[in-house]
Formats: structure tokens, C-alpha cells, sequence
């Protein structure tokens, strides 16, 4: 079976969803997985979107995070103030997606800025929904093309924290979620050791620990049983391609 | 009492250079028209304060309106850069504030209840809070943690767009809310721009559908397709097309010259854009009607 390294991220970031998930989920790669997943493993998947939109059921691909079709069959709309609060600061959502431009050794997320703030180099869109999402979401996950430039040893500008220094500095900070539990990239996929430090515990069929490793800012351990993801499914691809982004519009 | 006047007039009226403006609605609803009108009437030295400041901004930019921006996702909302905004930021040539989105409508929803600031619990990442004095710490007095706090927004002006309205300013809202409701109480002057203009006894069968009441608006101008390329739920879609042609458009200031000459200061006002747009946009941005099923008030 041919897929991209979109799809295959894709594929297995929506099998880390659970039955009965509340995803707080964002536009592009993690609306099609979470939607993937809704249609395979989790029927109950409960799927928010930051604009104020719960239980959506998007019948086309949205192009935005508040496309009319998230409202269309939704269970319930309310206000941006009341999705950050009774949803998510509460402690009413099990996972969120994130996404930017680095990701660190401990899974530190800049969306913000490259260069210095005041002066930036390049100016990036800023956290959005992703510093709160980061913060109080009970697991967060991150899909992101495994290159050097992307995985700093240590980012420009936390937007979001991860684990912040590594050695239980974010349970420290009293933050009620898990932090980033996974981030899934085009080699493999790297999650948070007991020290928050993130190393590669899985690779892709066909992908080598010396790529990930040439294409990580810092020295990347690897987990000592180092697991083989499945390859995609002709079913998982399909729902994918046929269903969810005929257009391939996030599955370049 | 009604507010109903033309949107030339109400932004003559109540927009006055140097002002601190929110142009309300988070992708939906965005009132575009109303931005157009204030380039029209050559506005300066705005603030310009949205959670995204999505194309409304980055045109209102690009025509010498805005001083400074306040904002907490400044991009193109799926497509990528918002490429104006963050090159006058990038250049050193416009002022800016940036919050996360939840410190952002934070900010409104203490401006819209009267208090001079809100708490938000801690995030761990502290960057923008060293990058924004506006962003500070209070201990909470009842368990002696640290909390953060943002201060009250209350701009000079908001411009909310509606579904319907009666000629008093009563207004109906459904799809996504944003900060609509916020930007209004928050808010000195509310200009309201709506689909319809409809009876006093339309809004009055649902009131539970009323976001924004009469009495804090300022006008009230009828206003059909206002917030293209924006969209409004059950009126007209968004046009994805146009977001990803103002990517290209925005490239080159030239084009965004031709472009404003050609869609801001080449039209009068809305109804001659929406005629412009032409007979295959209004079609590819139709909907389908889908009706909710109704609820029953009672008669008391």
C-alpha cells in the first residue's frame, strides 16, 4: 500500500484517540484525524472546536476553524469565553492537538516567534487556542514533519508548555494536564520519559533511529524496546482519501 | 426607538481616528463591509483589536488605517501567513499587543462586565507574559496560589454583524458566537450591522436567540452579505477561494493597491460589491436550507 508522510501521521495520530474522547480539535491534519478515528475505533469521540462548537459532526472537510459546517448538526454552540472556561479550564477535555514551528527536547512548543520577540526574525501567528490547550487538556498530541530545524534543542519562545526543563518542573507549575504525550512525525513517534525529556519509543515501517536521530537538534535516545507502528490500512487510507479529503487538501 | 441609519453614516458618526476598534467575529460574521466603509472614509491611527485579525485587518493595514494591532492568532485563517500585518510587524512599522485567545476575549469579557480585570489559571508558559506588561500575576486571597490576570478591554467602538435586528437594535445571533456578545457590552459605542432588518415581533417569538440588546447600540445598518468573504450561518457561505487568493493578492503591495482601488474605493458601498462579485460567487456561496425544528414559548 503507497501513502505520503501526511497520511501516514495522520493514521497514527488518530489511533492514539480512545473511545469516549472529548478532542479539542484543530483544522487541517488533526480535524482529519479525529474524524478518522470517529470513523474506525471511536464512534464516541466528542469532537470541540475552539470556536465555540461542541459535539460537531462536519459533514465536508472544514477549510477554517469556524466553518458553517461545524455548526451544522452540532450537539451545542456556545461563546469563545465559555469554550475556554467551562470546557477547558475546567478540566472538561481529555485531548488536544497542537501544532507550530518548534518543538524541544522537552516538548516545549514556539508558535510565536523566531529571533528575538521585540525584533523577530520571522514573525509566526501566535498561540491562538494552543497555550491553554497545552496547559489544561489531560493529553496533548502533536504531528509534525521530523526535521532539525523543527526540533530545537530548546525553542526560541515557549507559546505552550511541555514539560518546561525536563525533572518535574510542569507538575511544579500546578498545570492539570498530562502535557504532550505523543508527537507523531514522518519517521516515528517520540513521547515524554519520566523525565519529560521526549525520545523516539516507535518507528515507521521502513524508517531507521540513525534518521531520526540526523534529523534531531539534540541527542535523541531511543525507548529500549523501540516498537514498529502497523502500516496503514487500505481501509484507514481509504476513508481517508475517499471520504474525508477527496480534494487532498491536508493529505499533500 | 429606532437607530436605523446607512453604514456611511454610522461610521462617520461613531469612528473617529485614533480609536480603539473591535471588529467582532471569529470567522464567522466578520463585518468586512464595515471595514471597507472606515478605509473609505480614510480612518488613521486606529487600534485594531480581534482575536484573529484575519483579512479585515490585514486590508485595514494595507490602507494606512491602524497604528497598532491587538491580537492572539494572527494568520490566515487555513491558508497560512496573514502576510501584511506581519510584515508592518516584522518591519518595525506597526505597533502590537498579543495575548493567547483565551487571555484575549478575557480582556472583553472584563470590559463587558464592568470589572478591571479577570483571573485565568497558569499556563507554564510565562514567554508572553514577560513579552506583555499588560500580563501580570495576583495571588489568589481564599489559597495563596498565583493567578494570572489580564486587564479589561473596552474599545471605543464595536462592530458586531448579526443575522437580524429589529430598528432598535434587538438582535438575533446563531451559528459560532465568538466574542460577539462581549465586544458589544464591552464596548463605548456599538455599531450593528445586520442581514434583515426585521419586526419588533420577530425577535420577540425567540428571545432566547437574542445576543445584543437595543439599548446598547448606537446604529443599526441593514447591511445584506456584509461580512463576505466572511460568512454568515444560513445566509451565504465563506469563500475559501477569496482567503486563498489574498494570499497571492498579498504578496505584492501593488496588487493589494489594485485590489483595494478596485473593491474599496471603486465601489460606493456593499450592494455595489455584492453586484461586482457576479452571478457565479453568489451561486458558488449559496446554502442549502436547513431548518431547526421550533420550540414552543407558550402563550402566558
Amino acid at each position: 500500500m503507497e501513502y505520503n508522510a501526511s497520511e501516514l501521521m495522520i493514521i497514527n495520530a488518530a489511533r492514539l484517540l480512545r473511545d469516549g474522547d472529548v478532542v479539542f480539535v484543530g483544522v487541517g491534519q488533526p480535524n482529519l484525524a479525529c474524524n478518522l478515528a470517529r470513523r474506525t475505533h471511536a464512534p464516541n469521540l466528542l469532537m470541540i472546536y475552539e470556536a465555540g462548537v461542541i459535539g460537531a459532526r462536519p459533514a465536508r472537510l472544514p477549510l477554517s476553524i469556524g466553518d458553517p459546517t461545524l455548526v451544522s448538526g452540532a450537539s451545542l454552540v456556545c461563546s469563545m469565553y465559555d469554550v475556554f472556561t467551562l470546557y477547558l479550564q475546567r478540566g472538561n477535555v481529555d485531548v488536544g492537538f497542537l501544532g507550530g514551528a518548534q518543538i524541544d527536547r522537552y516538548g516545549n512548543i514556539n508558535a510565536t516567534v523566531i529571533g528575538p520577540y521585540d525584533h523577530p526574525k520571522v514573525r509566526l501567528p501566535g498561540s491562538g487556542g494552543s497555550q491553554e490547550i497545552a496547559a489544561w487538556a489531560n493529553r496533548c498530541y502533536i504531528m509534525t514533519p521530523h526535521q532539525k530545524r523543527r526540533f530545537p534543542e530548546k525553542v526560541d519562545f515557549v507559546t505552550s508548555a511541555g514539560f518546561l526543563n525536563g525533572n518535574g518542573e510542569r507538575q511544579a507549575a500546578g498545570l492539570r494536564g498530562g502535557g504532550p504525550q505523543a508527537v507523531v512525525t514522518n519517521l516515528g513517534i517520540l513521547e515524554p520519559d519520566d523525565s519529560g525529556e521526549m525520545i523516539l519509543t516507535a518507528l515507521h515501517p521502513g524508517c531507521t533511529l540513525e534518521q531520526a536521530q540526523d534529523n534531531t537538534g539534540w541527542p535523541l535516545k531511543a525507548a529500549p524496546q523501540l516498537r514498529l507502528t502497523e502500516p496503514p490500512t487500505a481501509e484507514e487510507l481509504r476513508i481517508l482519501r475517499d471520504e474525508l479529503d477527496p480534494d487532498r487538501i491536508y493529505l499533500k | 426607538m429606532s437607530k436605523v441609519c446607512s453604514l456611511k453614516e454610522a461610521v462617520a458618526s461613531y469612528v473617529k481616528d485614533g480609536d480603539t476598534l473591535y471588529a467582532a467575529g471569529f470567522t464567522h460574521l466578520i463585518p468586512f463591509a464595515a471595514g471597507h466603509e472606515i478605509i473609505r472614509q480614510g480612518r488613521k491611527n486606529l487600534t485594531l483589536a480581534r482575536a484573529t485579525p484575519d483579512l479585515i485587518y490585514d486590508q485595514m493595514v494595507a490602507a494606512g488605517c491602524a497604528r497598532k494591532v491587538i491580537f492572539s492568532y494572527m494568520g490566515n485563517p487555513g491558508v497560512g501567513s496573514l502576510r501584511i500585518v506581519r510584515s508592518e510587524l516584522e518591519a518595525g512599522r506597526l505597533e502590537w499587543e498579543e495575548y493567547s485567545h483565551f487571555g484575549m476575549i478575557t480582556r472583553l469579557s472584563a470590559g463587558a462586565s464592568g470589572l478591571p480585570f479577570l483571573p485565568m489559571k497558569q499556563t507554564g508558559a510565562a514567554d508572553l507574559e514577560k513579552a506583555n506588561p499588560n500580563i501580570r500575576r495576583v495571588t489568589d486571597p481564599y489559597s495563596g496560589e498565583e493567578v494570572v490576570v489580564v486587564p479589561a478591554l473596552n474599545p471605543d467602538v464595536a462592530i458586531v454583524h448579526v443575522q437580524r435586528a429589529d430598528r432598535s437594535g434587538n438582535a438575533h445571533i446563531w451559528g459560532i458566537l465568538g466574542e460577539q456578545k462581549e465586544a458589544a457590552f464591552a464596548a463605548r459605542h456599538v455599531i450593528l450591522t445586520a442581514e434583515e432588518l426585521v419586526d419588533e415581533d420577530v425577535i420577540r417569538s425567540d428571545p432566547n436567540r437574542s445576543m445584543i440588546p437595543g439599548f446598547i447600540v448606537d446604529a443599526v445598518c441593514e447591511v445584506p452579505f456584509a461580512s463576505h468573504p466572511s460568512y454568515t450561518q444560513g445566509y451565504y457561505d465563506r469563500d475559501n477561494a477569496f482567503y486563498l487568493s489574498w494570499d497571492q493578492i498579498s504578496e505584492s503591495p501593488e496588487a493589494v493597491r489594485a485590489w483595494l482601488d478596485e473593491w474599496v474605493y471603486g465601489v460606493q458601498d456593499r450592494a455595489e460589491y455584492w453586484q461586482k462579485l457576479g452571478a457565479e460567487t453568489h451561486e458558488r456561496l449559496r446554502v442549502t436550507p436547513n431548518l431547526s425544528s421550533p420550540v414552543n414559548y407558550g402563550a402566558y
